[in-house]
């Protein structure tokens, strides 16, 4: 149904000040054509604001945006042709839910009969077919975000915004929405900046991911590289769990506690502060007496903690260091029973591969 | 009561009795409210219509009503308040809308001296501020001063006494009753509905008219319905300021009690008064349909 296609979106050197606060500190950013690229930073990291710039509600001090070729950094809100679905879905209640949809075809002037038809069409593509006549204040939070998202949609955008669509439904719902959005996204084909500060939704749902913090782009990459390959701690830390291993870096030889680590390709290993990632469930619990591989790095600790988490488990280690690290695993009748009790010490295995090093802190992206 | 078997489960009858203790407490908590409704609102409108069918020798007679109907006096009476308040109602949504929308977008903070400032009028007595309107607008008030010194107008203009003096006074006194829930009501409204019709591809005036107007219109229509029935039994401003040209409903009553005594003819105006107002109020909620409109607005 898409008309023109996806258009790119270029931004360039955007700066929002609020007094001395830096809401984006000369953030670049380019977006591909048809692209689903999600913002994803903490409350106040300048994620929001910089969606609100591109959808024209804030004015930022100075910068470039572009949608394809055209400039569009002083164009007014209601002049730049994109969809946008807000946190609030800001359904309008003195309107039913055509009423709704075609509010921004009776702006573009189209045709009563066009009209009817398109809307029906854009609340089949959201699974709300002959819901046309229902009022707002009828429907369920899912179905008012389908709602919003048709409105956003039926117009035939080339650039979708969505502001945190989600974060208003329960789990169980999210969840399934996220998969059902990201169908949709292959089906339209329009460029979309998603904005969210669900790390998990970002990785379920993301062609690209933009970790945002203090108003920068601290590292903008494909999922499976922000989470296995993170530019700096803060990325780390913010997408998933992980423990952070300080480590000595002298002439190229990096050292846990004394003992050389072995690290896997892409590691660098720079001079200054670097930390040994260790995510919970890249470590895993060495069987007694069994030697270890060449390819493996062993932290030898004690058993602090115990968590059963239904599907998988949690236990927390103190490592002879006295740093704390946490290994998962599945809860399966053979890892359960073979499990070392609280107090007791143990031994895990972490693979050379996924063994990475983080500085403390990078120049942003 | 009879209809709930006896049950064998624990504490059933227990927990019943409990419940119904519950709801008897909380009725007579309010019961002090109910009664002084009953004292304050029932029995005095209610001896009012009892008035309004005695005749002036203490008999029940329907003569009162009669003369309402045979004098063509009382109609006009009765359509010049309801043109006065209606006029009057129309001015202060011309007036309070546009004041109410800037003190909407205005910071909280700043919105609240403004609001101060609306309100500090209405802190004052009635009274005062009618005289001090007859004071500005007589022949040699300040308004006629100014308007002949800027040459704007050359004879003194006729502002009070007349129909303009009342408009302009009691347009005044009523603005704030039209602005607070106004106010509220668009205070109320989430700036993503605006943002979201922009978004869309509304323009600034496009989205007020589609979007916010009708969002604001329960508070609107709220305020002018108490402004519309405030007017209609307005008595000290178009008293005074109307100079005896502009007679509405509330002074007849009173000539016809402080002048003639005659409690039964201005107990027979108040039941009209009221009638008729009760009458228009549920026919207009009947065609604009308030229930649909309310509906909507959370």
């Amino acid at each position: 149904m898409n008309r023109g296609g996806a258009l790119p979106i270029s931004v360039n050197r955007v700066t929002k000040t609020y007094g001395r606060f830096h809401a984006l500190d000369s953030v670049d950013l380019e977006v591909r054509s048809g692209e689903f690229l999600t913002l994803l930073g903490p409350s106040g990291s300048g994620k929001t604001t910089l969606l609100m710039v591109l959808a024209g509600f804030n004015r930022p001090d100075s910068g470039s945006v572009r949608f394809g070729d055209r400039e569009v950094v002083r164009l007014a809100p209601h002049k730049r042709d994109v969809g946008m679905v807000f946190q609030s879905y800001a359904l309008f209640p003195h309107m039913d839910v055509a009423g709704n949809i075609g509010f921004p075809l009776r702006l573009r002037g189209v045709s009563r009969g066009d009209i009817a038809r398109r809307v029906e069409q854009a609340l089949e593509t959201v699974k709300l077919g002959g819901y046309g006549g229902r009022r707002i204040e009828q429907l369920s939070g899912g179905q008012r975000q389908r709602v919003a998202l048709a409105r956003a949609i039926v117009y035939e955008p080339r650039i979708l915004l969505m502001d945190e669509p989600l974060s208003a439904l329960d789990k169980q719902l999210r969840e399934h929405m996220q998969v059902e959005l990201r169908q949709l996204h292959e089906t339209l084909g329009m460029t979309t900046v998603y904005v969210t500060h669900d790390q998990r939704e970002a990785l379920t749902m993301s062609d690209r991911i933009a970790v945002i913090d203090k108003g920068r782009i601290m590292q903008l990459d494909t999922p499976r590289r922000i989470y296995e390959r993170p530019s700096c701690r803060f990325v780390a830390e913010f997408v998933g769990e992980s423990a952070f291993l300080p480590v000595k870096v002298s002439q190229g030889i990096v050292t846990l506690d004394g003992v050389p680590l072995k690290l896997g390709d892409g590691a660098e290993a720079a001079d200054g502060a670097m930390f040994l990632m260790v995510r919970p469930e890249k470590l895993r619990i060495l069987p007694d007496g069994q030697q270890s591989g060449p390819d493996v790095n062993v932290l030898a600790g004690r058993v602090a903690r115990f968590i059963y988490q239904g599907e998988s488990f949690v236990l927390d280690v103190e490592l002879a260091s006295g740093a704390a690290v946490s290994v998962r695993g599945m809860t399966s009748s053979a890892a359960m029973a073979t499990l070392p009790q609280t107090g007791e010490p143990v031994r895990l295995g972490l693979d050379r591969s996924d063994a990475f090093l983080v500085p403390l802190e990078e120049k942003p992206a | 009561m009879s209809g709930i078997a006896p049950s064998s489960a624990p504490h059933a009858a227990l927990l019943h009795r409990d419940g119904v203790r519950e709801h008897w407490t909380l009725f007579s908590l309010s019961l002090p409210a109910l009664l002084l409704v009953f004292v304050m609102l029932v029995v005095p409108i209610g001896w009012l219509f009892w008035l309004s069918f005695l005749s002036d020798a203490g008999e029940f007679s329907l003569e009162h009503y009669r003369r309402l109907a045979s004098q063509a006096s009382y109609a006009r009476i009765f359509r010049t308040t309801f043109e006065v308040s209606l006029v009057t109602t129309a001015l202060c949504v011309l007036l309070g809308y546009p004041l109410a929308y800037l003190l909407a977008q205005l910071p909280r903070r700043i919105a609240a001296l403004c609001m101060i400032a609306v309100l500090l009028p209405f802190w004052t007595s009635v009274l005062v501020r009618t005289y001090a309107w007859l004071v500005l607008l007589q022949r040699q008030g300040i308004v006629n001063d100014w308007g002949m010194g800027l040459g704007l107008w050359q004879e003194p203009l006729p502002l009070v006494h007349n129909l303009a003096g009342t408009l302009i006074g009691m347009t005044h006194i009523m603005l704030p009753y039209l602005i607070l829930p106004l106010y509220g009501s668009m205070r109320a409204i989430d700036g993503d509905y605006v943002k979201a019709a922009a978004n869309l591809g509304a323009s600034p005036s496009r989205a007020f008219w589609a979007v916010y107007l009708p969002l604001s219109l329960p508070g609107l229509v709220a305020g002018a319905t108490i402004v519309f029935i405030l007017c209609l039994g307005f008595y000290i401003t178009p008293a005074l300021l109307g100079g005896g040209r502009v007679i509405l409903v509330s002074m007849r009553i009173a000539t016809d009690i402080e002048l003639f005594f005659n409690w039964g003819a201005a107990s027979a105006l108040g039941v009209v008064l009221l009638v008729l107002t009760v009458a228009l109020l549920y026919l207009a909620s009947r065609l604009a349909g308030f229930e649909r409109l309310m509906g909507g607005a959370k």
